[in-house]
């Protein structure tokens, strides 16, 4: 069964003049995108999405990837209804997001990036209101918030004011609230972001017990990690194109093979690719921007070859890393850019 | 498939949830709404008048005014500062939004909130008034039905104001909603001296009917003091009727904008 289906979706937004104010209505800070490196026409638009074609199977753990600007968080704006997509059409858990946006918001819950508690409200009233704007009577509500806070080990912040609460604990609320109405799917846009690493992990838990509950997640994440723990599958996405979509071991698999090896340089690195490229064991080698990346099948022995082209092209070497193949290398041959 | 649940039903939960917040404030929304008209009762309905620079009259046109100057200052703040504060940086309000009701509930729910605080702070201001100007001759509560409609729909229209206002200012520039909107729109809206009393200047007794506030304080005149010459109570419901349709519109024109991009 399909929890989610997208065809052609595309999102273009006006540029206001230079004042820009407001932007797009984000789950996330306005600008926490980064800079916008997506397709500018004339500057008088941006393209945040160029005709997404997804498919989320019921009870699917699924990943979008991709770096700040991709277009992770347009995508999930669209599907919970929050932005209206320029072409295209998707449908969430059997409605139609463009022609029934209060159908589809009753079968979903949605975790934004930044915690928007309601502060008005304590804690527990957090949950019971927003069980109630879903039709559930005062007790029940009670019922599940109180069972949702002792899962989350936030008894005893039943009546706290939520800006007594940690920024974990923040985001689990957001997460009880996103449960506590029992919907068919659930929306995290990037979860982890500013939480410390011991947070982080407890969140992980917490999502792969939903996830072993049968229900459909739809993350999106920047951190590579993350996805590879996570999802079951994963779309990379970037400039708002799907550049990649496959369970996450097969996009592994994926990677160009051999290890990456990418040199910063003093200066523009062609010169200094095109002389790697002729170094025996190199299977490719990039030159982007001052950065010189090589694929090599034997890791790092041939690390002093490569500096010895380099400086007979006349360039000095910064720094090095290496990479094993995985998701990010992958990335990186994808997108020709790292993920942060 | 989860049941529909009744837009009343959501409706409802958000003017709860709103009327949960504002009870927990109370005294600071009392202290924002009232704070303005209750020192101008002081001055010019009791130091002026004790000091012998204004007549008796004066408490009797001044009563309206100032009923109307809360009810505008009240409800036009209790809609237009939370849109300000959470569309600009706290997004509280997606909450809300997910609500699985049509946004436009979600706006009009905003609007019924702000009637009611509107009311709330006329109610409040009222017994004041009594208090510091002491018995006001010509004062009458016949005609309670007008009062109401006015009230309501004068709350109504300031309500929609505010949320034109909150979604389409820039919070940085929310200061300049008071000085550059909302006190003028106070001091040129008929609050402290009746309208019939600009024939003394034509032209300003034009200008300020593009006021809304005008009406409010005209209504009241109408409906508490109807011996104080005023504007015709049907002219000022006509008006406040179509200027709260008029604000109604373009606020939740612009709440949408921002709700949904």
């Amino acid at each position: 069964m399909t929890a989610i289906t997208t065809q052609g979706l595309r999102k273009v937004y006006a540029l206001a003049a230079p004042k820009k104010r407001g932007g797009p209505p984000s789950f996330g800070p306005p600008g926490a995108g980064g800079p916008p490196p997506v397709a500018r026409n004339g500057a008088r638009e941006l393209v945040a999405l160029e005709g997404l074609d997804l498919q989320v199977g019921a009870g699917e753990f699924f990943g979008l990837l991709g770096p700040n600007g991709a277009g992770k968080t347009t995508t999930i704006g669209i599907l919970t209804t929050r932005v209206l997509a320029s072409a295209g059409s998707a449908s969430v858990a059997g409605a139609d997001v463009i022609n029934d946006p209060v159908g589809v918001r009753l079968r979903i819950g949605v975790v934004p990036q930044r915690a928007n508690p309601d502060r008005g409200l304590n804690v527990i009233e957090n949950l019971v209101f927003h069980s109630a704007y879903f039709g559930l009577a005062r007790t029940e509500a009670t019922r599940r918030a109180e069972a949702l806070l002792e899962q989350f080990a936030m008894q005893d912040k039943t009546h706290e004011k939520v800006d007594a609460l940690s920024g974990g604990q923040q985001q689990r609320l957001m997460i009880a609230r996103a449960l506590i109405h029992e919907p068919d799917v659930i929306f995290l846009d990037e979860p982890t972001v500013g939480l410390d690493p011991q947070a982080r992990l407890a969140l992980w838990e917490v999502l792969r017990g939903l996830h072993r509950q049968g229900r459909t997640i739809v993350m999106t994440t920047h951190y590579m990690e993350e996805a590879e723990q996570l999802c079951d599958r994963l779309a990379i996405i970037d400039r708002g194109k799907l550049l990649a979509l496959d369970t996450t071991a097969a996009l592994k698999a994926k990677a160009p093979g051999g290890t990456l090896i990418e040199l910063d340089l003093d200066g523009p690195a062609d010169a200094a690719a095109v002389r790697a490229r002729a170094i025996q064991n190199v299977s490719k080698a990039d030159a982007v921007g001052n950065a010189l990346r090589v694929h090599s099948a034997v890791g790092g022995r041939i690390i002093s070859s490569v500096i010895e082209a380099t400086e007979g092209a006349g360039r000095h070497v910064r720094n090095i890393t290496l990479k094993e193949p995985s998701l990010e290398t992958l990335f990186i041959e994808l997108t020709g850019r790292k993920l942060d | 498939m989860p049941p529909a649940v009744r837009a009343s039903t959501v409706f409802l939960a958000l003017l709860h949830r709103d009327v949960r917040v504002a009870s927990k404030e109370l005294p600071y929304f009392l202290l924002r709404t009232i704070m303005q008209p209750v020192l101008f009762l002081i001055v010019f309905g009791f130091l002026l008048p004790k000091m012998g620079f204004v007549r008796g009259g004066y408490q009797t046109a001044l009563l309206p005014g100032i009923l109307a100057v809360s009810l505008a200052l009240s409800a036009i703040q209790s809609v237009a500062l939370p849109m300000v504060q959470d569309f600009g940086w706290t997004k509280e309000i997606e909450d809300r939004l997910l609500a699985p009701v049509s946004t436009r509930v979600v706006a009009a729910e905003k609007i019924v909130a702000g009637v009611l605080q509107g009311i709330i702070s006329a109610l409040v201001v009222l017994p004041i008034a009594r208090l510091v100007m002491g018995p006001i001759v010509g004062l009458t509560f016949a005609h309670f039905g007008d009062v109401l409609v006015i009230t309501i729909l004068g709350a109504a229209a300031f309500s929609s104001l505010g949320m034109w206002l909150g979604t389409a200012i820039a919070p940085q520039q929310i200061g300049l909603m008071f000085s550059a909107i909302i006190a003028p729109m106070m001091f040129f809206g008929c609050a402290y001296y009746p309208w019939r009393g600009l024939d003394a200047v034509p032209v300003m007794k034009a200008l300020v009917l593009i006021n809304p506030l005008t009406y409010v304080a005209e209504g009241m005149r109408g409906a508490l003091t109807p011996e104080i010459p005023h504007m015709p109570l049907l002219v000022a419901m006509g008006a406040l009727l179509i200027i709260s349709m008029l604000f109604w519109v373009m606020g939740y024109r612009s709440f949408r904008k921002r709700a949904i991009g």
